[in-house]
């Protein structure tokens, strides 16, 4: 519980990166319901509609990720 | 009548006792002068990246999120799954938006949204709007979590009759109310670590041994009637549940991050790097919500809806009582302790940071602002507490006297109405272009708006809208905050025109660190 001194580092952030587009990405992947509507492929006996959002989940916090340190200098 | 489950009790009062104690020696855990409001009221802002992910965490994925969210898909199928994408799509907005308010917040000592949109657009009226919708939106969220409390106690087969049933709800809240009066915000940010760590326990087994015991999961979803394996196709001329699942969740994820508690446990971190980091760290939560959501499909397949043993749960709590039942019938007892625990702990951590984020909204928007304009920090700080405790009052009264329907049909409301500030907040995060008076007339009539939609439709979340020979079925939140947003951005230039000026207290450099 010592992060107090690391967190208080100079914090420098333009307004805008051209990073954030990779937010889109998420955004786009589950907007759509036509596109994971669907039993097949299922995974392991999951239908496809479920195994696909939560692997968007994982998705999306690896785009986080990669935003974060792509505009953490 | 179920008998009491003694294993299962004695484990759920070890733990409850446990994070009691917790919670009153929380008061001296980083220590700081707690008759100040930004110390009681956000813990002194000094919460690190871990502490932030498990309070906020422990806030936003409620108690009753996971007993509402398996029941809506026990219940009604598919369309439970929302809440996946629902929370896949707040972490971009928490990234982009949280810590360039929570800088501004920290450069003026801001506590509140309302605090926020009073120095950005300086006017009182604005800032009272997005006050008054924050309290009213919260009220029944508290209540409800008082639900998930009632639920696990009635799975423990702990009943009475008259005024002895409602007792153990009774004395869980006094303690709740004593130890947020006593320790402030750090109470449940303490107590949130240990409801998260048991939830992620009894999240993963539920989702390992039940499938073991069920066959697997293809033998889960065979059990699973088809019409609720997928959402319904949409018929000609209308986008049908497609429409209303995307719109489910693009409407939520947006109004999420301005109900009051939320903004209160990000305002609590020490940087605007602890919020960014936890825009990545925090689908952790989300996974689990969605193997939270599976467990619906698993008490399908168990037949615990049909089981005699459970008919009482079941008659009490409707379908609230699938994910309680499942785990007494998979469980051995003192597992199933631990696994009530945590939803009952998990009741405590938000309903604490709901009333701590209505209290600093009364005290610093509507007391300060209109009754007393000077007060010492003392006794803003007592102020806060009292309030802290009538709010909760006003919840338990709510959930004792009038039934669970309407507690639920408010807060439905409340996400119609809490989002109707997102254009003051949320925008206003970014810029000063609109005019103060056209964002509260965006505000009044998206709500008047989207009340009126909700009453139309019997409180159901989903409002056909037609449009151009199309039905267009949706959340009625996503719905309305279109028309408040088109309202804000044409009676801007208007009011500018006629000379309205905006009285900005805030400056650029006060959004970057």
């Amino acid at each position: 519980m010592s992060e107090q001194s690391t967190n208080r580092q100079s914090e420098k952030h333009s307004v805008w990166s051209w990073w954030y587009l990779l937010f889109a990405v998420q955004f786009l992947a589950v907007l759509w319901p036509p596109f994971y509507n669907a039993v097949e492929p299922s995974l392991n006996g999951i239908p496809f509609f479920y195994w696909y959002q939560m692997f968007c989940v994982v998705i999306g916090a690896v785009l986080t990720a990669i935003v974060y340190f792509a505009t953490n200098d | 009548m179920p008998e009491v489950n003694w294993t299962a009790l004695i484990v759920f009062l070890v733990l409850f006792g446990f994070i009691t104690w917790l919670g009153f020696i929380a008061a001296h855990w980083r220590k700081g002068d707690l008759d100040q409001l930004h110390e009681w009221g956000l813990g002194g802002r000094r919460f690190g990246t871990l502490i932030t992910w498990f309070l906020v965490g422990g806030d936003l994925y409620t108690a009753y999120t996971f007993i509402a969210v398996p029941a809506l898909a026990f219940g009604a199928g598919a369309i439970a799954f929302f809440a996946v994408p629902y929370t896949i799509m707040i972490y971009p907005i928490l990234f982009l938006v949280f810590p360039r308010l929570w800088h501004v917040c920290h450069k003026h000592n801001y506590i509140t949204a309302a605090d926020f949109v009073r120095g950005r657009f300086g006017n009182r009226w604005l800032a009272l709007a997005v006050t008054i919708t924050g309290i009213v939106a919260t009220m029944p969220y508290i209540a409800l979590q008082l639900v998930g409390l009632q639920v696990v106690i009635g799975g423990l087969g702990v009943t009475g009759t008259g005024y002895a049933a409602d007792l153990p709800l009774i004395i869980a809240f006094i303690i709740l109310a004593a130890f947020t009066y006593s320790s402030g915000l750090r109470a449940p940010a303490s107590i949130a670590v240990v409801k998260d760590v048991l939830i992620y326990v009894t999240a993963f087994a539920a989702v390992i041994v039940v499938p073991i015991q069920l066959g697997g999961f293809a033998k889960i979803f065979a059990a699973v009637p088809p019409a609720k394996e997928l959402l319904a196709v949409p018929g000609a001329n209308t986008t049908g549940a497609y429409g209303v699942y995307a719109t489910l969740a693009l409407g939520s994820a947006l109004a999420l991050f301005l109900y009051p508690h939320s903004i209160t446990g990000i305002l609590s971190a020490s940087s605007g790097h602890a919020i960014r980091r936890n825009a990545a760290l925090l689908p952790g939560y989300s996974f689990m919500l969605g193997l939270l959501a599976l467990v619906g499909f698993f008490a399908i397949a168990a037949g615990v809806g049909t089981a005699p043993e459970y008919a009482d749960g079941f008659k009490l709590f409707g379908n609230n009582f699938a994910v309680p039942a499942l785990f007494l019938h998979s469980f051995p007892s003192w597992f199933v302790g631990v696994a009530f625990a945590a939803i009952g702990i998990g009741a405590l951590v938000p309903a604490a940071i709901m009333s701590i984020a209505a209290a600093n909204l009364y005290t610093r928007n509507i007391h300060r602002e209109f009754i007393n304009k000077n007060p010492t920090d003392k006794e803003e700080a007592q102020m806060a507490k009292w309030v802290s405790l009538i709010v909760k009052l006003g919840a338990l009264v709510f959930i004792l006297l009038v039934p669970t329907k309407y507690a639920i049909e408010l807060q439905l409301l409340g996400g119609i109405w809490i989002i109707q500030t997102l254009p003051s907040v949320l925008l206003g995060v970014y810029t000063r272009w609109f005019n103060d008076w056209a964002l509260l007339i965006g505000w009044a009539v998206g709500t008047a708006a989207g009340t009126a939609m909700a009453i139309s439709v019997n409180y159901a979340a989903a409002y056909p809208l037609a449009f151009a020979g199309y039905i267009l079925p949706g959340y009625s939140a996503f719905y309305t905050v279109i028309l408040n947003l088109l309202i804000a951005v044409v009676l801007t230039p208007v009011f500018k025109a006629m000379g309205g000026k905006v009285i900005d207290t805030t400056v650029a450099a006060d959004y970057l660190a």
